[in-house]
């Protein structure tokens, strides 16, 4: 009877045995800690009851041994919680070299998905087992949260900003994706599937979907299109820089600041331009606020994620765009 | 525990004659004055933490965006500004004035330093209402009509919100403040205050420095951004 | 001796509507209260309610989206903001801490009658946006939704909490001062009663944390009327600044709901093992400690939100670090019952219900603390039915214990013991049915603030509001015997506790200057064992 009654997530991500595991220790630590007073609690209440009211307490006022031994034992109980919850913590939020893009854009009440081989999924995510896969995403309109309990992975969608959550899947299956900051009306409906499959099924569902191409395919046409080709020149010769290699290396600022050209200053380089002016040039790039769309930017990121391609970069699943460079970090503000 | 006997009976024949401003649920006079000026201390701390708020925000942002900040803050009038910061120090100077008027039970110089503080902070809030109408003028009011030349509209936009913001908060301060002034200026006139008890002279200065010192820190966030290094 | 009591009390002495809506005295004021937070309460509970019913079927069958947003929203706003803040502080305090530091009134009677007046106002505001529409921002009113998103009764909602926010730091300014200057004779600060060193701890939270939230709540209602630009991430601004600013006075907020509490549990507990708290000056630290740490530690509601993960470790430290006190405090709670003489009466059963809830909440605090755990429980029912064990489980339990000790204080009356026992018995029991079950839905991934679920979801929720209606009929009770008290309760006396405490040591109900001669102290709050047992 009680069989279809989940009391406990499937584990379907490799940091999910890691998260439930402290969970189990923190588990264990509370029960001994709410029995230990529960029971002597209740030992005292009993073996010391006085219904009349009329007797009086033993005269103790304190031991100050006690209060160390219980200041310090639960002190250091809770920084082995700590620490153990900060490795945890930071294996989850940093990803390794080489993952699996996808992006991703919240607004209210969807998600829709971009691989980069062109397939745009709405609510639904097909990703494939056994390999690490990193999501890229942002909000459009007001905070949402992307959240896959199986896998034991959240993160804010903030609009402005780009999140990011990343995972290896380790068992094919179906599993719930939910928007878990809340955005109004639909907020609970802002939720979806992520479809985990073997390697060869996922090759053939890319080959058969989206037929428009991969993401940076359609970055580079509208870098065409946007004529950001007129002054960022290749060769170095244009009014703005050249964009080859530039994605993921340190760049110098008039202010002799050095950035890392990560997915968040490629954003802010479109938007407002005149926030970061390279060394060496002038601010006359003029802003494309309102010209592009959120997934327009993400293509364009795409597109030049393979200007600074790296032959050797990892294997992809299609013949698209390489892997992103080393540990950029989820979109943060510096 | 147990209860006294020497406790505080009055109505018959009793040692001192109370104050008229002495509240009964003090035992004395100096406990009364202490627990008022304890109390308008701790009110002015929760002061700090509300312009706090505003002054984190103020801080982020310009952390973030320094070009809005500085040209932002070459749009705001530099003179008027600096007039308004020393009628403003003035009207503290004959605040203390006043008190002290009051402490030495000087009615006369107690009611003109009192009118003198009030002219100066009426001068300061004239001056704000030209400098906002300036402001609308130009249209450096967000909100949908603003509007700033440049590339740092949206920063700016939000400069000049911590600008309203922060002034405007002050200036209702002040407003607030001129109010309870009034009140203490009538009392003053009604001859209430003597050197045993000019507690609510000496409360309402520590608030009109307090509006004062919160100026002092605005004036230099928000107009002189950058002034050593631009020509505007 | 006791003084012999005098037929004139607080209460008789005169009883028109004027005497009670422009009195100065503390003890009336804190019925006043009494009446607008109970109100709330019933207001928040109603809520609540709607809540657990649409729940109980996984489709949003029973009230549309936005109804049930605006629910749970008005539920949060209702019980956090009127009743959970004020509830100790401002009904307890006020009518006990004059009484037990051997004071006439608080320093200021007349700022404490403003403090109401200003509740009263905030508390209408609040109403009139619910009435008129709603607000379903949830209480957190995070921007960019709460200004650009939500079409509801945001401003005024944002008015009501602005102006309530004032009626708070009055009232924690007025302790502040009141402890400093107005201590009876011989009563210094370690002789004070525990109560006492908690609404302290409480002030001190009041006035230094009360003021940001007032002005962050005022920058989102300027931008959401004016378009001032704070939060607008078109602009350039940063949705999230929000969420600190919000945070840096809302998890100290918490502190202000516990303290308190806490607080009482050590009264009754001194009390009912007639011996003194184990620990003394160790439980009053930790009341100041917890007060001063619980301002470190609010990004930890931000560990998803984009902040740096080295932010994050520093918050996740400093929050176990706050843990710490509480955990001092219960464990001398545990120790005073050792070789106590335990009476069983109804006040300390609901010390015992709290214990066991607290435990519970302050422990699965250490689930939300862990970094690597918070990204999975964030936001779901795991967090919901931590804050709840402890706010409710906590707060509320520590507030009714209060009551059953000292109604008979401010009453006069005695209420029926057993069926207090039966209302603690059953707010425990049904309180444990309705929040352990979000304890699993929250690590299964459950996300809060949902108006419809998965069906896998829907044994437990249905667990869950059925466990609602007990802990609802656990909550209806004392209001029946405590009112059928006032008619048919018999007398108390000045002391049925047979307590220590200078709130003993007068006449019931007091007199409305509390004392007929200023007291004097010449020992600690708890020398129970020093003491002949009087029969008052």
């Amino acid at each position: 009877m009680l069989s279809g009654i989940p009391l406990f997530p499937t584990q379907a991500s490799t940091i999910a045995s890691e998260v439930d595991n402290l969970y189990f220790f923190i588990v264990a630590v509370t029960a001994f800690f709410a029995l230990l007073v529960v029971i002597l609690v209740t030992i005292f209440a009993i073996k010391y009851r006085d219904d009349t009211g009329l007797k009086v307490g033993a005269p103790i006022t304190g031991s100050i041994p006690l209060e160390i031994g219980w200041s310090l034992l639960p002190f250091v109980v809770a920084m082995a919680i700590f620490v153990w919850a900060a490795t945890v913590y930071f294996h989850a939020v940093r990803p390794p070299d080489q993952t699996l893009e996808v992006y991703s854009t919240g607004k209210r009440w969807m998600w829709r998905f971009q691989h980069v081989d062109g397939q745009r999924e709405i609510n639904q995510l097909h990703i494939p087992v056994g390999r690490p896969i990193r999501v890229t995403f942002t909000s459009e309109d007001v905070l949402h949260d992307l959240y896959i309990p199986a896998f034991r992975v959240k993160a804010d969608a903030i609009p402005g900003r780009y999140s990011s959550i990343w995972f290896t899947p380790t068992k094919t299956g179906e599993y719930h994706l939910f928007c878990a900051e809340y955005c109004g009306t639909r907020h609970s409906g802002m939720i979806g599937t992520v479809i985990v499959m073997e390697p060869d099924e996922y090759q053939a569902w890319l080959s058969g979907g989206g037929l428009t191409g991969p993401m940076s395919a359609r970055g580079e046409q509208l870098f065409q299109q946007l004529a950001c080709s007129t002054c960022h020149l290749s060769d170095g010769s244009g009014r703005g820089p050249s964009l080859a290699g530039v994605f993921g290396s340190q760049v110098t600022l008039q202010t002799g600041q050095k950035v890392l050209a990560d997915e968040s200053y490629v954003r802010e380089s479109i938007l407002t331009p005149q926030m970061k002016i390279v060394n060496g040039f002038q601010p006359i790039m003029p802003t494309f606020q309102g010209l592009v769309t959120e997934e327009q930017l993400l293509s364009l990121i795409e597109y030049l994620k393979t200007l600074s391609a790296n032959p050797a970069a990892g294997q992809q699943a299609s013949a698209g765009a390489p892997a992103a460079p080393a540990a950029a970090p989820q979109g943060e503000r510096r | 525990m147990h209860a006294d006997a020497h406790g505080h009976a009055h109505g018959h024949g009793h040692e001192h004659v109370h104050h008229p401003a002495h509240q009964h649920h003090f035992q004395t006079m100096e406990q009364q004055a202490e627990a008022a000026t304890l109390g308008m201390w701790a009110f002015l701390v929760t002061e700090v933490m509300f312009f706090g708020g505003l002054l984190m925000a103020y801080l982020l942002y310009r952390v973030w965006y320094p070009e809005a900040w500085s040209e932002g803050s070459q749009e705001l009038n530099i003179i008027l500004g600096g007039f308004n910061t020393v009628v403003l120090i003035g009207s503290s100077l004959t605040m203390a004035l006043a008190v002290r008027a009051a402490q030495t039970g000087w009615r006369k110089g107690t009611i003109v330093y009192l009118i003198l503080t009030m002219l100066l902070g009426l001068t300061f809030l004239v001056v704000k209402v030209f400098e906002y109408k300036e402001k609308f003028d130009t249209g450096h009011v967000p909100g949908p009509n603003f509007h700033f030349e440049g590339p740092f509209e949206g920063a700016a936009e939000i400069f000049f919100s911590l600008y309203f913001g922060l002034t405007g908060l002050h200036a209702l301060h002040m407003v607030i403040g001129f109010g309870i002034l009034s009140v203490i200026l009538w009392m003053a006139w009604k001859d209430k205050f003597s050197p045993e008890w000019y507690t609510p002279v000496e409360l309402s200065g520590l608030y009109w420095h307090f509006v004062d010192i919160v100026w002092i820190f605005l004036f230099p966030l928000l107009y002189l951004v950058d002034r050593a290094h631009n020509v505007v | 001796m006791l003084a012999t009591e005098s037929p004139v009390n607080y209460l008789n002495v005169n009883t028109s509507v004027a005497s009670w809506l422009f009195t100065k005295d503390h003890k009336r004021i804190a019925i006043l209260y009494m009446v607008f937070v109970t109100l709330a309460f019933i207001l928040g509970a109603i809520f609540a309610a709607g809540v657990r019913l649409e729940l109980t079927t996984p489709e949003g069958d029973l009230v549309s989206a936005d109804t049930y947003n605006k629910l749970f929203t008005m539920h949060g706003v209702a019980m956090v903001f009127f009743v959970l803040i004020p509830v100790v502080p401002a009904i307890l305090g006020n009518f006990a801490l004059p009484l037990m530091l051997g004071a006439k009134d608080v320093a200021f009677p007349k700022l404490n009658l403003l403090s109401w007046y200003v509740f009263v106002l905030g508390f209408t505001f609040t109403v009139v946006a619910m009435v008129t529409g709603g607000v379903d921002t949830g209480w957190t009113f995070y921007p960019p939704y709460s200004t650009d998103g939500s079409n509801s009764n945001v401003l005024l909602a944002g008015i009501g909490v602005f102006v309530t926010g004032f009626s708070s730091i009055l009232t924690g300014l007025n302790f502040m001062v009141t402890i400093h200057r107005m201590r009876a004779p011989g009563l210094t600060w370690f002789r004070l009663p525990l109560f006492v060193w908690a609404l302290y701890s409480t002030s001190l939270v009041m006035v230094l944390g009360t003021p940001v939230i007032a002005i962050t709540v005022a920058m989102l209602a300027v931008e959401r009327a004016f378009g001032l630009g704070f939060f607008d991430p078109r602009l350039g601004g940063d949705p999230v600044l929000f969420q600190h600013l919000f945070w840096f006075y809302s998890h100290p907020a918490v502190y202000i709901m516990i303290l308190p509490p806490m607080g009482v549990i050590s009264e009754v507990i001194a009390c009912f093992s007639r011996k003194n708290v184990f620990g003394y000056s160790f439980v009053a630290f930790s009341s100041l400690a917890i007060a001063i740490f619980g301002f470190l530690v609010w990004a930890h509601h931000l560990f998803v939100a984009g902040i740096s993960p080295y932010s994050a470790l520093v918050f996740s430290f400093l929050t176990y670090a706050v843990a710490i006190p509480s955990a001092v405090k219960t464990f001398n709670w545990t120790a005073t019952l050792y070789r106590g003489a335990i009476w069983l009466k109804a006040p300390m059963i609901w010390v015992f219900g709290f214990l066991g809830l607290f435990l519970v909440g302050g422990l699965t605090g250490l689930f939300t603390a862990a970094l690597g755990v918070d990204i999975h429980i964030h936001d779901t029912y795991f967090v919901v039915a931590h804050f709840h064990y402890i706010m409710v489980g906590g707060a509320i339990m520590g507030y009714f214990a209060g009551l059953h000790y000292w109604w008979p204080k401010i009453t006069g009356r005695m209420y029926s013991d057993t069926l207090a026992k039966l209302a603690a018995l059953l707010v425990f029991v049904g309180f444990n049915l309705t929040f352990f079950p979000q304890f699993i839905l929250g690590y299964l991934g459950m996300p809060r603030r949902y108006h419809m679920y998965p069906p896998e979801f829907q044994v437990l929720n249905v667990m869950s509001s059925g466990g609602a209606a007990v802990l609802g009929i656990g909550y209806l009770l004392p209001m029946i015997y405590f009112i059928w008290s006032l008619y048919r309760g018999e007398k108390a006396g000045a002391n049925p506790w047979l307590a220590t405490g200078l709130e003993w040591q007068t006449q019931s109900p007091p007199l409305p200057h509390n004392f007929p001669a200023q007291p004097v102290v010449t020992e600690g709050a708890y020398e129970y064992s020093k003491r002949e047992i009087k029969v008052a």
